[in-house]
Parts: structure tokens; C-alpha cells; sequence
């Protein structure tokens, strides 16, 4: 065990503490957000990234930390996003709250896991077949959404809070 | 907005926004401690895993696969996280009593029964189509969901609308209650 090794273990105690916490890892909230029934799944995320985006956007404003993004390849982002959404409605997990779910009791998350390990195997056999289809199609590279839209990020960030909020709000005055 | 969920939890506003924090924290640390920031993730260390397995069968195979020697088999950062979020649910669980021993989720037995069987099916399937899906769109709700929306990368805001749009659709279709 080396500093890397001990950082992620003590990043991913809190991430499963808090992805726990918030109730974020049953199979019923993932399905329900997707049944649009129960927004606790979205609550959540849409917290951590409010509250991740101005800290992150300051930062790297600061010379502090570099943004990474990944690359907004459109044959990966559409035919890859939409497989993954299929996925995930069925199984009901994501690959960060399965072993989660998994640390609460709920053991049939394993099945969940043993499906997305022979998924990832399953993709490494066939990438030299998406590298040259899918993936091929076109490129727009590692872009952020200000200079895609021209607009400054101290733009973007408020409107997306006020945004944020107000579909909190919604969420709330429905009862979701 | 109170602090507690019905459940006994925490507000998901609150949880979700100290994950916020732990991003922000994470991002920092790694920056600081081992010289290139790293945003959390979960979906490359399934890659890795798979590596890891199929190396003590066929290392060969594994060393020679252009998407293995891409990814890297190794033990990570991001395979540390993956064995914490374990650890902290497990924790998590223990203090409140929420920790329970499920075979079936109670929504998915609701539609199809209680049998094991067919959940392990579902699941794995699920699971197979997921995995593929988030390689090749080359992250997860976790990769683009909440760190690229965090950096504003505009592959992060297609990429998770891309999740929730389909999986709206889908589970529409999968978990329609049965006319009977």
C-alpha cells in the first residue's frame, strides 16, 4: 500500500459512507428516479455537483488543479450513454453504488458486478472493432461547455445553481 | 428541508453536497500528494478487475489486448475508491441498522416475483449492456455524471443525458406493471 493506494481508500470510505447516508444505493431509488417517482438519485448528484463545480471551477481558475475532461466523441457519448442507460434500468445499479449496495447487504448486487466485469471484458475484446466504427465517426476532443458556447464560466456556474435550485424546489412542491 | 430522510438517512441534499466537498478535497489531494489530479470515477477499475481475472488464466491474452494495455491492469487510486465505497456502505449501514441481507430487490419482486433466478439473469444482462455502454462512452454517472459536470466538460452533460434519457425509456418499458 503506497500514498495512492491509501489516498483512493480513504476517498472511496467517504464516497460509500455518504453514497450510503444519502440512501442512494438501492436498487428501488435508482429505478424509481428513472420511473420519475422518487428523485433522491438526483437530489444527490445534483448537490455534489453544484457544490463540486464552484469549488473545482475556482480552483482551476486559481492555477491550483487542472480539468480533465474526456473526450466528447460522438459515437462514444451517444451509442455508449444510450447502452449504458439500457443497462442500468434493468440492472439498477451503476458501476460505483453496485459494490456499495453490496457493502449494505444487499448481496444480488453481485450479480449486477459479475454482468459488468464480463461487460468490461466483453468491450476489450471488441475495441478494435469500435475503434474503427463508433468511435471513428467524429471527434470534437476534450471540450468544456464555456468555450463551446463562447460563454464566460462565471456565467454558466450561476445559471446552472439557480437552475439547480429551482428544480429542487419543484421536486419538493411535488412531493418527488 | 430536514437533515433526516423518512428512511432514517441523511438528506440527499446533504449527502450529496458533502460528496461535493470530497470531490473537491479529492481533487486537491491527488494534485497536491501525487502530482496529477484525479476526479473520481468507478467504471475503468471493472476494466481492471477483468484484466486481473483473466490474467490468472490466460496473462498472454491479457498482456497482448490492445484495450488491457490501454487501461492498465493494475491495482489503482481508482480500484482503492471502489474497495472504500464497500467499506464506508458497510460501515454506514452498521451504524443505523440499515444494513439488511436482500436477495431480491423488493420494487424488481413487485414486477417479476421473487425468484433469484430471474433477478441474477436480469442483473447480469443488465449488467453486461451497462459496462459496455460506459467503456465506450468512456465513463459512468460517477466519471461523467458528477465529475464532468463539475469541470462543465460537454461530454459530461450529453453523456448523462444520454443515461437518464434512455434509462427513463427503458425502465418504462421493463417495469410497466402487468395487466392482470
Amino acid at each position: 500500500m503506497t500514498t495512492v493506494h491509501w489516498l483512493g481508500l480513504l476517498t472511496g470510505i467517504a464516497f460509500g459512507f455518504l453514497l450510503q447516508k444519502g440512501r442512494v444505493l438501492r436498487f428501488e431509488k435508482q429505478v424509481g428516479a428513472m420511473l420519475l417517482k422518487d428523485m433522491t438519485i438526483l437530489k444527490f448528484m445534483m448537490s455534489a455537483i453544484v457544490v463540486g463545480m464552484i469549488g473545482i471551477i475556482l480552483m482551476s481558475d486559481a492555477g491550483i488543479i487542472k480539468l480533465s475532461h474526456k473526450p466528447m466523441n460522438l459515437g462514444a457519448i451517444l451509442v455508449g450513454g444510450a447502452l449504458f442507460g439500457a443497462g442500468w434500468a434493468v440492472m439498477g445499479f451503476c458501476p460505483g453504488t453496485s459494490v456499495g449496495a453490496l457493502g449494505e447487504g444487499r448481496w444480488h448486487a453481485i450479480f449486477a458486478i459479475v454482468g459488468m466485469i464480463v461487460g468490461a471484458a466483453v468491450y476489450a475484446e471488441l475495441y478494435p472493432f469500435f475503434k474503427s466504427t463508433v468511435l471513428a465517426w467524429q471527434d470534437y476532443g476534450k471540450i468544456g461547455l464555456p468555450e463551446a458556447l463562447g460563454v464566460s464560466k462565471w456565467v454558466i456556474v450561476p445559471l446552472f445553481t439557480a437552475g439547480t435550485v429551482w428544480l429542487f424546489y419543484w421536486f419538493e412542491k411535488k412531493g418527488l | 428541508m430536514s437533515p433526516k430522510s423518512s428512511d432514517g438517512g441523511w438528506s440527499p441534499y446533504l449527502a450529496g453536497a458533502l460528496v461535493g466537498v470530497l470531490a473537491i478535497v479529492s481533487v486537491f489531494a491527488t494534485t497536491s500528494l501525487l502530482g496529477k489530479g484525479s476526479y473520481l470515477g468507478a467504471s475503468t477499475t471493472f476494466v481492471r478487475a477483468a484484466g486481473l481475472i483473466e490474467q490468472t488464466v490466460a496473462p498472454e491474452h491479457v498482456a497482448t489486448n490492445e484495450y488491457f494495455k490501454k487501461e492498465k491492469v493494475i491495482v489503482d487510486w481508482q480500484f482503492m475508491i471502489i474497495i472504500g465505497i464497500f467499506l464506508g456502505a458497510l460501515v454506514a449501514s452498521q451504524t443505523d441498522k440499515s444494513f439488511k441481507l436482500e436477495g431480491v430487490p423488493p420494487a424488481w419482486e413487485e414486477r417479476f416475483g421473487p425468484s433469484i433466478g430471474k433477478r441474477a439473469i436480469g442483473a447480469f444482462l443488465g449488467g453486461i449492456v451497462a459496462m459496455v455502454g460506459a467503456r465506450m462512452a468512456d465513463g459512468c454517472p460517477s466519471g461523467h455524471g458528477l465529475s464532468g459536470l463539475m469541470q462543465l466538460s460537454v461530454s459530461g452533460f450529453v453523456a448523462l443525458a444520454m443515461f437518464f434519457g434512455v434509462g427513463i425509456l427503458v425502465a418504462g418499458i421493463v417495469y410497466r406493471r402487468r395487466r392482470s
